[in-house]
């Protein structure tokens, strides 16, 4: 299963410490580990737990395009297709406890200055899991707008939501050939038109 | 992409100030009286959405607020359906409100405001109750729930039992068993009607219904999976694809043998299997099932029905058999084509979970493992499939009394050595070692030999895979491999700089018009230095601990020394030598130990002209050699001279001291 996904920022924001990310979506699935607190500290640890992903990926992302030396190019609205080739990909292995109690993969696509992040359990499929970040991340940037100037992503959240609860549906993977793809893709598109 | 409006749309939601919100949820109330939802009422929500989701700090709602976003949950409309769960997930529940998970009805329920309630549970028989309901709504097929209220319930139940696989009671296991062998193994096999008829799923075509497809545009011949196409689906083939997705979970749940370790003997192994082929039945359908060789020859004219476990472990058996034949097919898309690759791994991964489970399918599962093998292994796009092969291999192939000798070449040799630079494959094949560390040290005799090779994921990736090798070091720490490790470990830098250049002069032609070209490519690439590069990229151990002219090649390296990628690798270093210090301690005699002290005192002054890593390592032997020596003070004996000399000449006035005292 798909522990969460997230969208964050991958790059210096002013108000924040380097190595900072600022999170801007982010939905965790199924039942809370940590049943023995009370609500208010599960929102807090979750928030927290996220945030340090965000911050671990933003690491990684940075260290990548260091090490790769590529300079990034700025890219406009109708770019998606070529944002998604080049985007900058990777894992992160997260050992238990730190900060989920099992070890997760942490799969990433680094694109200009946002990350689409997904936390995996452990005996996940990672190929299908990296397509189906692709997919979603593909989409979150054309029915969001993402590579334009505007915040979509923080004011249509919903689009998001229901994008996950078709293509990764309470952090299930599916294993969904182009047919089903399509039928899926278009009851989005349904949505998004809205 | 990420603006200054987005930046202050966050700092927005976050300071509001409390008078500000309270009139806030006032307008909120009021809009959501009216008889209409409109655009305003939407944007206000999603704007409650974003003041409550953009602290860490849990604000909480007016009760009369929450009690209108819950009944939204239930809206007809979607879009206020996903805003209200949202809302409410970044809130507390009132006390006294918390949702009664015995009187839930998922029926009733769309697939957010369950999402919500999953994720408020907060025990085990919250859980439970609520499984129990979603079974009944599972068992009480057909009926009149909404088009799409079955299909999320398998990715429900799949989340909730990640953590909890007690909600499901033995019952409640038979019944999810039978229902995933109908719809794995029975789906239909004609196309639901044409995307024209507006409808989510279809019934068969009224007249002339039209079978399914394989990915390449042939007519099926044999039962419906994932890679299966059509024009329309019918509702079991959507639940063939939810089934198929959450199988290996599943099985891994209910179906795992649980002891800790996989080296069963044989001996039982082949007995346990003799007499659980004469348990077998045919099903009812299909008699021979073209796919599947069997190599049990006794299967039994009995028509003993298996029980419901263990039906489903035949079904998932036969259905991966399928898909690695699918599989065979060129795809028309491509994105169909890596969902043969993802599908080939996950079918892997669950045979190998059924032989497991049940020794006597390895006699029926090796030989399409093997053929699989011989067809994937030349081509490098198939690597990540490999994999699961060599993990198959590792538990079954001592039973089935196969060499796996040209897996290991594969897996030690052609994929380090060539795809060090793939940040998926280095993780997986870095995970599969560390998983089945045990096992492959007890039956992959070369496995240390290859340190060399594996150490490049590390020089290539250091922040990425160091963790991994903090764990795996150890194991490669032998006596036979300890003198090379240390110089190799040294040198990773230099390994780092080389693979950069291997890369590059693979991508580039000889001589570039017009371009800088790198002094040390054109050293890579001359026959008189080529040589020194090549050791570095050596792939397995036992050439020789290092090379005469290392000199040379650090100064053929010099422009390397400030590469990002280089410095990554230099940095961790350090803590990968603490860690081969440590374990050396415990594996080496004093013979050996005093060759390493040797080696140390003489790389010190031979080592790759990075400023801080020179001193960096320096403090690592510095700490050790004192370590050394106390353990062992007969070795200051042996060593005493070079150690003076090096005490000598060392910048490190502590390690002096400490070494004066120390020589008698």
């Amino acid at each position: 299963m798909v522990r969460c996904f997230l969208i964050h920022t991958v790059c210096p924001v002013s108000a924040l410490s380097a190595g900072e990310s600022r999170v801007l979506y982010s939905r965790v699935f199924g039942p809370d580990e940590e049943s023995e607190r009370t609500p208010e500290e599960r929102r807090l640890l979750q928030k927290e737990k996220i945030a340090a992903v965000a911050r671990q990926v933003r690491s990684a992302v940075s260290l990548t395009r260091e090490a790769s030396g590529r300079v990034l190019v700025e890219l406009v609205p109708g770019d998606e297709a070529l944002a998604l080739q080049d985007a900058d990909s990777g894992v992160v292995r997260l050992r238990a406890g730190d900060p989920f109690s099992e070890e997760m993969s942490v799969l990433w696509l680094g694109v200009q200055s946002l990350g689409f992040t997904m936390v995996c359990e452990p005996h996940e499929n990672l190929l299908l899991a990296e397509g189906t970040l692709r997919n979603l991340t593909r989409h979150c940037l054309e029915h969001l707008h993402m590579l334009g100037q505007g915040s979509e992503v923080l004011l249509r959240s919903t689009r998001i939501d229901v994008l996950l609860s078709r293509l990764l549906p309470h952090g299930q993977l599916l294993f969904l050939n182009h047919r089903f793809a399509q039928t899926l893709e278009k009851d989005v598109a349904a949505y998004m038109a809205m | 992409m990420y603006s200054h409006s987005s930046e202050s749309l966050i700092q927005q939601a976050r300071e509001i100030q409390e008078p500000e919100l309270q009139k806030f949820y006032s307008r909120l109330v009021k809009l959501l009286q009216g008889k209409e939802l409109g655009h305003e009422t939407v944007d206000s929500l999603q704007r409650l959405y974003l003041i409550l989701s953009a602290t860490k700090y849990t604000r909480m709602l007016p009760s009369d607020l929450q009690k209108r976003l819950r009944s939204l949950l239930l809206s007809q409309s979607e879009q206020l359906q996903v805003l209200s769960a949202a809302v409410l997930r970044e809130t507390l529940p009132l006390s006294g409100q918390e949702p009664n998970y015995n009187q839930e009805n998922p029926a009733q329920l769309n697939s957010h405001a369950t999402a919500l309630l999953i994720s408020q549970a907060v025990t085990r028989t919250d859980l439970s109750f609520f499984c129990a309901q979603l079974l009944r709504c599972l068992e009480g097929r057909p009926s009149e729930s909404p088009a799409h209220s079955l299909l999320y319930i398998l990715p429900v139940l799949n989340t909730i039992l990640t953590h909890n696989p007690k909600c499901l009671t033995e019952d409640h296991v038979t019944l999810v068993s039978k229902k995933l062998v109908d719809w794995l193994r029975y789906a239909s096999i004609v196309q639901g009607g044409g995307a024209s008829s507006g409808r989510f799923f279809t019934g068969p075509r009224s007249r002339q219904p039209l079978p399914i497809a394989e990915l390449d545009g042939t007519v099926s011949g044999d039962f419906f999976t994932v890679l299966c196409v059509g024009q329309g689906f019918t509702e079991d083939q959507w639940m063939n694809v939810y089934s198929f997705s959450m199988l290996r979970h599943w099985l891994l749940t209910y179906h795992s043998v649980s002891n800790g370790n996989t080296t069963v003997d044989a001996a039982n192994r082949l007995q346990l299997s003799l007499s659980l082929s004469l348990s077998f039945s045919n099903d009812d359908r299909s008699e021979v099932d073209g796919s599947v060789v069997s190599m049990v020859s006794a299967t039994s004219s009995s028509s003993r029905v298996l029980p419901p476990k263990e039906r489903l472990r035949e079904k998932a058996f036969q259905y991966c058999q399928r898909l690695i034949e699918q599989s065979n097919r060129k795809a028309h898309k491509k994105t169909d084509t890596e969902l043969q690759k993802a599908c080939l791994v996950e079918a892997v991964y669950i045979l190998d979970c059924v032989c497991v489970e049940d020794a006597s399918l390895v006699y029926r599962t090796f030989p399409s493992i093997k053929a699989l093998f011989g067809r994937l292994s030349s081509d490098l796009l198939y690597a990540r499939v490999l994999l699961p092969i060599a993990q198959f291999c590792l538990n079954h192939g001592e039973l089935a009394a196969v060499d796996c000798d040209s897996m290991w070449k594969l897996v030690f040799g052609r994929f380090p050595a060539e795809l060090f630079s793939d940040p998926f494959l280095a993780h997986e094949l870095l995970r599969f070692l560390r998983l089945n560390l045990e096992n492959i040290q007890l039956r992959v005799s070369q496995y240390t030999h290859f340190f060399p090779n594996l150490l490049k994921f590390l020089a290539w990736d250091s922040p990425a895979v160091v963790d991994d090798f903090v764990d795996l070091l150890p194991s490669l720490v032998t006596p036979g491999t300890t003198v090379e490790l240390l110089h190799t470990l040294l040198d990773l830098p230099c390994l780092s700089a080389t693979l950069v250049l291997q890369l590059r002069s693979a991508c580039l032609p000889i001589s570039e018009p017009g371009s800088r070209s790198l002094a040390c490519l054109d050293a890579f690439r001359h026959s008189s230095s080529r040589g020194l590069f090549l050791f570095l990229l050596r792939g397995e151990a036992g050439s020789g601990d290092t090379i005469e002219r290392l000199d040379d090649l650090h100064k053929l390296l010099a422009e390397a020394a400030d590469w990002p990628r280089v410095i990554h690798c230099a940095q961790t270093v350090p803590v990968l030598l603490h860690i081969f210090f440590n374990t050396v301690v415990m594996v080496a005699d004093e013979t050996l130990l005093a060759h390493l002290i040797l080696v140390m005192l003489e790389r010190s002054s031979l080592l790759f002209n990075i400023p801080t890593y020179i001193k960096e390592i320096h403090r690592v032997f510095s700490c050790h050699l004192l370590r050394l020596c106390k353990l062992h003070p007969s070795l200051i004996m042996y060593q005493s001279h070079e150690l003076l000399e090096f005490a000598g000449t060392t910048a490190n006035v502590y390690t002096k001291e400490e070494l004066y005292t120390h020589v008698p």
